[in-house]
């Protein structure tokens, strides 16, 4: 019945849908999609200032100049590392959130929303702040972090943190943490809430434990979330800037790649390059992004 | 809707056996669960905690060995020079706080404008090809804006727009197209079809329905991407860095508060902690008031709906 409405639609409501959006589709194209192309472009030049002169292409040469940048290769580094921990850290706090929470609790609503603000604040804002929590000085100098850990007893905890060259990627992870953990708690609140009562209750009946029930019949429900958050985690992990500028400016110690493209545009003026490492970025996290896509438009398909 | 995942999230879930009298097992959980929860919100809280104390200690009194401890004396003149400036304070916040607050609300209505267009289309009058664009649309959404930011610089430059701050309504417009028109999308999927065939047998046109059935509807999506758009171009400092050059004259909230804190001021630590704290505020009073429709959006990210 529905089918032959469809079918008895005129012709120009059909094409109607497309011109509308029409604008949208073009601005997206030259804007996405042909800038990226222009970047790549701009990428196999050798166009290292402003002026416009002698521009040649250069093949791939910026790329495996990359390759040989200790300073690239250090905020790659950087990256991973800051990655690691922040996927882990973020997972884990968010998790343990979600546990505490799933089952309903007097209050919920309250640490709900207050374990959410943090994504509402930007971080050029709260890079103040963590800027003095995760300060440095030590025992009588002590501030933030160093002198919390000092009144629990936990004196001996008392680092560096940001400033120091070993430990500082593991410190910037935690503001960051801080700051997507109640992400986590709602992909995954919402994971858990999906999952029909019917199937605890079954569980119960057949005698499992509470704790048999979470291992083989809530957690396996929650792979899909997982994979979903690893995503998600993963992309703003790779594109980490503001809040790295934020606590710590353009220092070496804490640079990553998209501050280095950064300062390798504004700095040196060295375009080829910046579009270099951008281009770099963009393939790391297409590599992420585009089989989720995939795999998302598919799942659409069949509803 | 039953599925929506934000009515999931904020459901309210029954709080099993709740009359029954607990044994000391489920006393100790329990216990345990609320401790825990306590906790955490002490770690949540603690950064605006120290924030907001230290912007009532007034000018001179804001050391790092004090950063947790209250204020002896509740002074406000931190607020007055963070916000207006003084001699030694020139560079206050509040023309860079007013700039970005027209600038924000032209580049989020434009936005819901589209996004509610194209949502239209894409949930309702699918083409040839129409869900390949869609994901086409989606890409744009992860994207690192450094992949497209020095072309975008060149383009902006030789125009000569990049002297005036339409220059961030256009680009938080344009890279605001996918998500908007995702959270349209799935609002609109979820009102049925069988609204839009009856305006159909009545022969009434596409605009039509959409003017007289959608667009009633769809007030909630509204909230939903205003909010949003609000709240990342509020927050945004990569587009203002690379777009306004760091030119004071078109400093936004971010870029402006990234300038006093990162640089010479550095001494006058209760004004930065204020200027932070004020930049912070509009985000912050849209979340308290309007947390359902903020955490929707943010979760259209994760593209769940």
């Amino acid at each position: 019945m529905s089918k032959s409405v469809i079918n008895r639609r005129p012709i120009s409501a059909r094409i109607g849908g497309l011109l509308f959006v029409l604008p949208s589709i073009i601005t997206v194209l030259i804007f996405v999609y042909g800038l990226i192309i222009w970047s790549v472009n701009v990428s196999l030049t050798n166009q290292n200032s402003g002026s416009k002169k002698d521009i040649k292409y250069v093949g791939l040469k910026n790329y495996t100049d990359l390759i040989s940048d200790e300073r690239f290769t250090h905020s790659l580094l950087n990256l991973v590392k800051f990655t690691v921990v922040f996927i882990l850290g973020a997972l884990i706090t968010g998790f343990i959130m979600a546990l505490l929470l799933e089952k309903g609790i007097k209050g919920e609503g309250f640490f709900r929303s207050f374990y959410l603000y943090p994504m509402a604040i930007s971080f050029i804002a709260m890079g103040t702040v963590f800027n003095w929590i995760l300060n440095s000085a030590r025992d009588g100098d002590a501030g933030g972090l160093n002198l919390a850990l000092q009144k629990i007893g936990l004196g001996f905890l008392q680092n560096d943190w940001y400033v120091s060259e070993k430990g500082a990627m593991y410190a910037m992870a935690l503001p960051a943490i801080w700051q997507m953990s109640g992400y986590v708690l709602a992909l995954f609140l919402a994971g858990f809430r999906g999952i029909p009562d019917d199937m605890r209750e079954a569980a119960r009946v057949d005698g499992a434990s509470e704790s048999q029930i979470y291992r083989y019949v809530l957690f396996p429900q929650l792979t899909p979330t997982l994979l979903t958050i690893l995503i998600i985690l993963g992309h703003i992990s790779m594109k980490a800037f503001d809040l790295i500028i934020g606590i710590n400016g353009k220092s070496y110690v804490t640079q990553v790649v998209a501050v280095y493209m950064w300062e390798s545009t504004f700095d040196s003026r060295d375009y080829a390059k910046g579009t270099a490492i951008a281009i770099v970025l963009l393939i790391m996290i297409a590599i992420v992004v585009v089989p989720y896509l995939r795999y998302n438009s598919k799942q659409q398909a069949y509803r | 809707m039953s599925n929506d995942i934000v009515d999931l999230i904020t459901a309210k879930h029954d709080v099993r056996n709740k009359k029954r009298k607990l044994n000391g097992k489920e006393k100790f959980w329990l216990t345990f669960r609320y401790v825990s929860l306590i906790f955490i919100w002490f770690l949540v809280v603690m950064p605006i905690y120290v924030m907001v104390i230290n912007s009532l200690k007034g000018i001179k009194n804001v050391y790092l060995v004090n950063a947790f401890k209250l204020p002896e004396k509740i002074d406000f003149s931190a607020w007055s020079v963070a916000w207006s400036g003084t001699d030694y304070f020139p560079q206050s916040i509040s023309d860079s706080m007013i700039r970005t607050l027209v600038f924000v609300i032209q580049s989020s209505i434009i936005s819901a404008i589209l996004g509610s267009i194209n949502g239209y289309v894409f949930a309702k009058w699918k083409f040839k090809g129409s869900n390949f664009i869609f994901t086409l649309f989606l890409f744009g959404m992860f994207i690192p804006y450094q992949a497209i930011m020095i072309p975008l610089v060149r383009i902006v430059t030789t125009l000569d727009i990049n002297k005036s701050i339409y220059v961030l309504v256009l680009a938080h417009v344009i890279y605001g197209i996918p998500i908007c028109t995702l959270i349209f999308r799935n609002y609109y999927e979820a009102i049925p079809n069988e609204l839009i065939e009856a305006g159909r047998v009545d022969k009434a046109s596409m605009v039509r329905i959409y003017r007289s059935i959608i667009l009633p509807l769809s007030i909630p999506a509204f909230v939903v991407v205003l909010i949003w758009q609000f709240t990342s171009a509020w927050n945004d400092f990569l587009f203002a860095i690379f777009l306004t050059g760091g030119s004071p004259k078109l400093s936004v909230a971010t870029t402006a508060l990234n300038f006093i804190t990162g640089s010479s001021n550095q001494v006058y630590y209760g004004v930065n902690m204020t200027a932070s704290l004020i930049v912070s505020l509009p985000t912050l009073i849209v979340y308290i008031f309007l947390g359902r429709y903020f955490l929707r959006g943010l979760l259209s990210g994760s593209l769940k709906g």
